[in-house]
């Protein structure tokens, strides 16, 4: 698989390590009252679709980003790769 | 039809027209006691165990494809139970012991070999690892020898013992295992099932579950409606696509696991070698082939096939452990889908819907837990509560910190 990377263009995956899926952005708050069943739930259950999965892969031998591609995991055909900072910006994670 | 040598002289004699088809192929009926979703080899186990050991009725196994289509069709045959942990090795243990009577209960050739496994070593700690893997395994009733360099010199004199990042410096073995047809495991079973009532539907998927005010009443197939008191999800890989259908998320990730087998050679390979540091296994097969793999790709995937940084990793393990192996040429590669757990073993267990259960999370090594995969899975049906050597395989372990993790990766299903 080529990971299109927005920074320096087409990389080989093998560059990268996988960690999973994308929705891992979203740490749930431990303050709230229900954290135990959202840290469960967070820390343990996936979706695992087949068809489109974005996910998180990071360019360890490479420039270190943290990418989010969406990818079929029925063909692997990857449809697009953004960076996980400007994804997590965009939804008001960090500034 | 009892398969025996008599018979196979005499249908020799008689030109071979009396055989019959080893299992029926009937119409699903409306409703049944017990409905088993997937036809691999846990879900046919299930239903044979069921049948025989439990005086289970009206049991149906639904398949979407053709039985043994699945991982039981794809994996690489290896059985053992050389585990560490209590909430594994004794279970897999009972699955070992279950392999040794296996044709004799099923009445079926599944070419049981208990050709041996040797686990390399490479380090002092790697060997004090396994020693205590070992010790943990003889304290389970199960076998283990720590084997010399000099020892596995004279069984596999082939072996590369001074790579030098990975040399040799012994093995942890266990002569118990080894290998299975894997195709005949699905066959015996089928066969013995039906032998039992058990109808096994094939070209039958399941597209629905019937779930009304937190009970299970049954499942839509394509081949209709299908009530059934009690209902066993046993569809290894695609574990979150059935779940999903009845509003589940579960705590696996589907990955490929790719396998290659090289060209028929004479007799080479006498056991089963595990190099995991180098990530690389191999036997060889009755018929010649050098049967070998490695790690999963580690990316989500439902395609049924990898990518060549795996192939290539795979390839350089075996030939620095195995340099002969370069002059062999490659006959097929192919790939299946595995369900990783996040910590890397199975469940087991009731769900939180009433009369729907779950068997799953079986990661790269369920072809060895098959016969008791099908027994404990039996018994929970048949019982309501888990058998004495599954009762850790349960869903709220996670909840509660006490996963399974015998490689202490944590929740991480592609390091497993
Ligand atoms: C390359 C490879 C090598 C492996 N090597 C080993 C090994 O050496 N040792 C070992 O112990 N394990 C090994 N494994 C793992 C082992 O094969 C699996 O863990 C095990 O086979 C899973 O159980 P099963 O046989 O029931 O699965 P499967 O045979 O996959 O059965 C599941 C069935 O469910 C069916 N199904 C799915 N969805 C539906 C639906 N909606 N309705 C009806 N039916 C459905 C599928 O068609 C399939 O037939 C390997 C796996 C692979 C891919």
């Amino acid at each position: 698989m080529i990971i299109n990377h927005p920074l320096l263009g087409p990389r080989d995956a093998a560059e990268f390590v996988y960690k999973g899926d994308a929705s891992l952005i979203h740490r749930p708050d431990w303050e709230a009252p229900d954290a135990l069943q959202a840290f469960t739930d967070y820390g343990y259950l996936r979706d695992n679709p087949a068809g489109l999965h974005r996910e998180l892969w990071f360019h360890e031998q490479g420039d270190r980003s943290w990418l989010v591609v969406t990818r079929d995991t029925t063909t692997h055909e990857i449809t697009s790769v953004e960076l996980a900072l400007d994804v997590a910006r965009k939804e008001g994670r960090s500034t | 039809m009892r398969y025996s040598g008599f018979q196979v002289i005499k249908e020799a004699l008689l030109g071979h027209r009396g055989w019959k088809p080893a299992w029926r192929d009937p119409e699903p009926q409306p409703s049944y006691d017990t409905v088993v979703i997937g036809g691999g080899g846990h879900g046919l186990a299930t239903a044979y165990y069921l049948a025989k050991v439990y005086g289970g009725k009206r049991i149906a196994v639904l398949e979407k494809g053709w039985i043994g289509g699945g991982n039981v069709g794809r994996n690489t045959t290896i059985i053992r139970s050389n585990y560490l942990l209590d909430g594994n090795e004794p279970f897999y243990e009972f699955s070992l012991k279950l392999w040794e009577g296996l044709e004799q209960d099923l009445n079926y050739n599944a070419m049981v070999s208990q050709r041996g496994i040797l686990n390399l070593i490479h380090t002092d700690a790697q060997r004090d690892a396994f020693i205590r893997r070992g010790n943990a395994m003889i304290l389970n009733d199960a076998d283990a020898d720590l084997l010399t360099t000099t020892q596995i010199k004279e069984r596999y004199p082939f072996l590369n013992t001074d790579n030098a990042r990975f040399p040799i410096k012994g093995g942890l073995a266990q002569h118990r295992g080894g290998t299975v047809r894997h195709d005949a495991v699905a066959w015996g079973y089928a066969r013995a099932a039906d032998q039992l009532g058990v109808d096994i539907i094939q070209n039958c998927e399941v597209t629905g579950f019937l779930i009304e005010d937190g009970v299970c009443s049954g499942v839509e197939t394509t081949r209709g409606t299908i009530r059934a008191a009690k209902v066993a999800s046993c569809v290894a890989g695609s574990s979150s696509r059935v779940m999903e259908k009845a509003g589940m998320r579960l705590p696996i990730e589907s990955h490929v696991l790719q396998a290659f087998v090289s060209e028929g050679l004479k007799p080479l390979l006498p056991g089963v070698i595990t190099f995991g540091a180098g990530h690389f296994y191999c036997s060889q097969s009755d018929k010649g082939g050098l049967v070998f793999g490695g790690d999963i790709d580690g990316y989500n995937s439902y395609a049924q096939r990898g990518n060549l940084p795996v192939v290539e990793d795979v390839c350089e393990g075996g030939m620095a452990i195995f340099p002969n192996l370069g002059r062999a040429r490659l006959l097929r590669m192919w790939g299946g889908i595995m369900d990783m757990s996040m910590d890397g073993s199975p469940i087991i267990d009731r769900t939180h819907i009433d009369g729907l259960y779950f068997n799953g999370g079986w990661c790269y090594g369920g072809f060895k837990a098959t016969p008791a995969s099908g027994y404990v899975y039996a018994h929970l049906l048949a019982k309501d509560e888990p058998h004495p050597t599954a009762t850790a395989y349960r869903f709220d372990r996670f909840k509660k910190g006490l996963m399974i993790d015998e490689k202490g990766m944590g929740n991480q299903p592609n390091l497993h």
